[in-house]
């Protein structure tokens, strides 16, 4: 089993139900998603079946279920980017990957996430690759913009 | 006690019962979609508000209680508009299939819609689509049919213990699903179809035989055999508008001939033959040491739950195959033989209370030679399918006997359709095993009944026995921990996964009626109390069968036959 998970479980002993959020923040946080065998150990741990576990954990926009891809993809939907076309950003990119908020692509180099706002209001509509900003996002440049970042893995693998 | 009115009439009733159970007692109906009688209310749907004088807005009345002096108004022309607008809106998303849903007919949305009206799309909403998920033997799921009442998943944690499905997602985007939306199939889902029997609408269903059992049944180079569980004479006859109770035992065998079966055989004969190698078993266990206390292995749902939940006791599970599966194994052999049959050509069914035998049928140490022992598994509900499909009217049917030799049985076996029933039927054969006499009084009351945990102790020759008969596996549950932690005076305990037993099988005519299922539990007990033989071992033709075919009980053709092993399950749970 997972040595870090077994670590951020220790913190919580004899935890109950309420703990359960919490502890999947941590797990998150540091694996990046929750994967199965997480899941499932926590649900071990608190007693608490696996169906109920992924109940509450889909019902939070913030928990993910496959490791994040190469490049991790943020849109920001705050007011100002909404405001600049970023639900045209969003659909764009969800239909040139294929995926929803949440997931990664097949090849493991995509994946995608919503967030409430960047905080780079100016330059909206904002995505953000791998932490970098892109400002200004024209839907229809994004065909472009992943193209980019997936020459960068092929060179590299030259 | 206090005194409340409704609808402008005095009313006795309890300080503080929920106004709903008040309303049911004076035969006034509010309609409900997420209540579940002896379960905690939800207050999910909001179908059954009620106004309540000097309270602002409408009020569940499954979930509010009543006082002194309370004025109720169930149906005002405000509450009847509120419960419209909520099946009116329900609608909406509903897939517009009724036509082609097993439920045509049965719905309770269909019901609600017509009794409150509804006649026109007064709001269109986009289509509900979900992948159906038929990857389990058992159970179908349809989650675009469902209205998200939540009565599953409360009846699969709260009755069952079991906990395989949830609400997923949130807001207008939940479901109902299993973990990380994976197939039934691998899921912690015992097959119980309990799920189905509280559905209100189509989103649940059973995995249909009946084409299979159909294409036997017209091909000639088959010999079709059905066997009927013992619970199902006292419940097909509701699916026919039958009073609740009735027992329709020739009937139902005239029937299966006309429907073109070859031999019509009783599961309760089976039965018997499960309490003579149980009751061995149990005599062998107290003899030898044990493992105690025995635990009984006919309701396939509790032996998945055990493999999955429990593997530290799977010694303690009886290795008798469940009465299904024996009749199966003997057909196939003994019978076979005896009529110079190649089994090849024999296709087994079974008529069955239960959606969990269907994957039982499957389990692959259960069939030999490459062959499942059961080729398909009917419920009750899919039977009146059939019967209905063909035109046949119960009513002017003569009846008919079933087949020997497999269709005599001892009344002992009949009560295999009830919880307490085959622990009564093993203490009597079980007393004639350790005393060679018979019980002095045959009936056990302290088995009967509805409860779900009933326990006794009793005194059979040398041995002091302590013996419990549990149905619904969360009750089950309370008693393998109270073992777990060293309770030690239980020698043999019953299980039976749904609660009361199979009478209240997940592959029933549907009802969460109590009164309904006491009718159904009082028909069986009738048919013991006026049987002429009334204990397994007092079976002609089982007395037969040892004779010609097995030996004795616990033989080692008894043993190929009718005795198997279980194995710790991993599953998603
Ligand atoms: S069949 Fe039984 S165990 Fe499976 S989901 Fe339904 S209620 Fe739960
Ligand atoms: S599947 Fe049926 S019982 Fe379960 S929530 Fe949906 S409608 Fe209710
Ligand atoms: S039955 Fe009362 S809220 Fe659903």
């Amino acid at each position: 089993m997972n040595d870090k998970v077994e670590e951020i479980l220790k913190a919580y002993p004899e935890a109950h139900r309420d703990a359960l959020i919490p502890i999947l923040q941590e797990i998150q946080q540091s694996e990046g998603y929750l994967s199965r065998e997480a899941i499932t150990r926590v649900g071990d741990y608190l007693k608490l079946p696996a169906s109920k576990i992924y109940g509450v954990a889909t019902f939070y926009n913030q928990f993910r279920f496959q490791p994040i891809g190469r490049f991790h993809i943020m849109v920001c939907r705050g007011t100002a980017c909404h405001v600049k076309g970023s639900a045209k950003v969003l659909e764009t990119l969800k239909r040139e990957l294929k995926i929803e908020p949440g997931q990664t692509t097949r090849d493991g180099l995509f994946s995608l996430e919503v967030v409430a706002c960047l905080g780079a209001c100016g330059q909206a509509p904002v995505i953000a690759v791998n932490g970098e900003f892109l400002a200004k996002v024209e839907p229809d440049k994004i065909r472009n913009i992943l193209q980019f970042y997936r020459r960068k893995v092929m060179d590299n693998a030259k | 006690m206090v005194t409340i009115e409704i609808n402008n009439r005095q009313v006795k009733a309890q300080n503080g019962e929920y106004i709903l159970n008040v309303l049911k007692r004076e035969g006034i109906r509010v309609p409900t979609l997420c209540h579940l009688p002896d379960l905690f209310p939800s207050g999910a749907c909001r179908l059954c508000v009620v106004e309540v004088e000097g309270v602002p807005g409408l009020v569940p009345s499954c979930a509010f209680p009543v006082s002194e002096g309370m004025k109720i108004k169930t149906h005002s022309p405000r509450a009847i508009r509120a419960r419209k607008t909520i099946v009116e809106l329900l609608c909406a998303n509903h897939p517009d299939d009724c036509l082609y849903c097993v439920r045509n007919g049965n719905c309770e949305l269909q019901r609600l819609a017509e009794e409150l009206g509804v006649r026109e799309r007064r709001y269109s909403g986009a289509k509900n689509e979900y992948k159906i998920d038929t990857s389990s033997p058992s159970i179908v799921r349809d989650p675009s049919k469902c209205i998200l009442c939540g009565k599953c998943v409360r009846v699969c944690e709260e009755i069952q213990g079991v906990s395989a499905i949830d609400f997923i997602g949130r807001g207008s985007r939940a479901y109902i699903g299993t973990a990380f939306d994976e197939g039934l199939n691998i899921s912690s889902c015992i097959n119980c179809g309990q799920c189905i029997t509280v559905c209100p609408t189509g989103a649940l269903r059973e995995q249909s035989n009946l084409k299979e059992v159909v294409d036997a049944l017209n091909n000639p180079q088959k010999i079709v055999i059905v066997q009927h569980a013992p619970s199902i004479s006292v419940t097909l006859g509701e699916e026919f508008q039958l009073k609740p109770g009735t027992d329709v035992i020739g009937i139902m065998n005239a029937a299966l001939r006309r429907l073109g079966f070859d031999r019509v055989f009783d599961t309760a004969f089976s039965a018997d033959l499960t309490i003579m190698e149980e009751a061995a078993e149990l005599v062998h266990r107290l003899k030898n040491g044990g493992p105690l206390p025995m635990m009984t292995s006919c309701s396939p749902g509790w032996i998945k739950f055990v493999e999955e939940f429990y593997p530290d006791f799977i010694g303690n599970l009886s290795t008798c195959r469940s009465p299904q599966q024996m009749l199966g194994a003997v057909i196939k052999s003994y019978y076979a033989e005896k009529q110079q049959i190649d089994a090849a050509h024999i296709f087994n069914v079974a008529i069955m209370p239960c959606t969990a035998k269907k994957f039982e049928a499957e389990r692959p140490e259960l069939s030999r030679n490459g062959r499942p022992d059961i080729d398909a598994v009917l419920t009750t509900r899919e039977l009146a399918r059939l019967i209905r499909m063909r035109g046949l009217d119960l009513r002017e049917l003569e009846p008919e006997g079933a087949d020997t030799p497999f269709g005599e049985r001892s009344s002992a076996g009949k009560l295999f359709g009830v919880s307490g029933g085959v622990m009564e039927a093993a203490i009597r054969t079980a007393h004639y095993y350790l005393t060679g006499s018979e019980l002095p009084l045959v009936k056990v009351q302290e088995l009967r009944g509805l409860s779900g945990i009933k326990e006794m102790h009793l005194q059979i020759g040398d041995y002091k026995l302590g013996v419990a008969a549990v149905s619904g596996l969360a009750n089950a549950r309370k008693l393998l921990e109270q073992i777990k932690n060293g309770r030690k005076d239980l020698h043999f305990i019953e299980v039976m996964t749904c609660p009361g037993g199979c009478i209240a099988g997940g592959g029933q005519p549907f009802t969460t009626n109590q009164e309904i299922l006491k009718a159904r539990m009082k028909a069986l007990y009738e048919i013991d109390r006026d049987a002429l033989v009334r204990t397994a071992h007092g079976n002609r033709y089982i007395q037969r069968l040892y004779q010609e075919y097995l030996g004795e009980p616990l033989s080692a053709t008894s043993h190929e036959l009718l005795h198997t092993h279980y194995f710790e399950r991993k599953v998603l749970k």
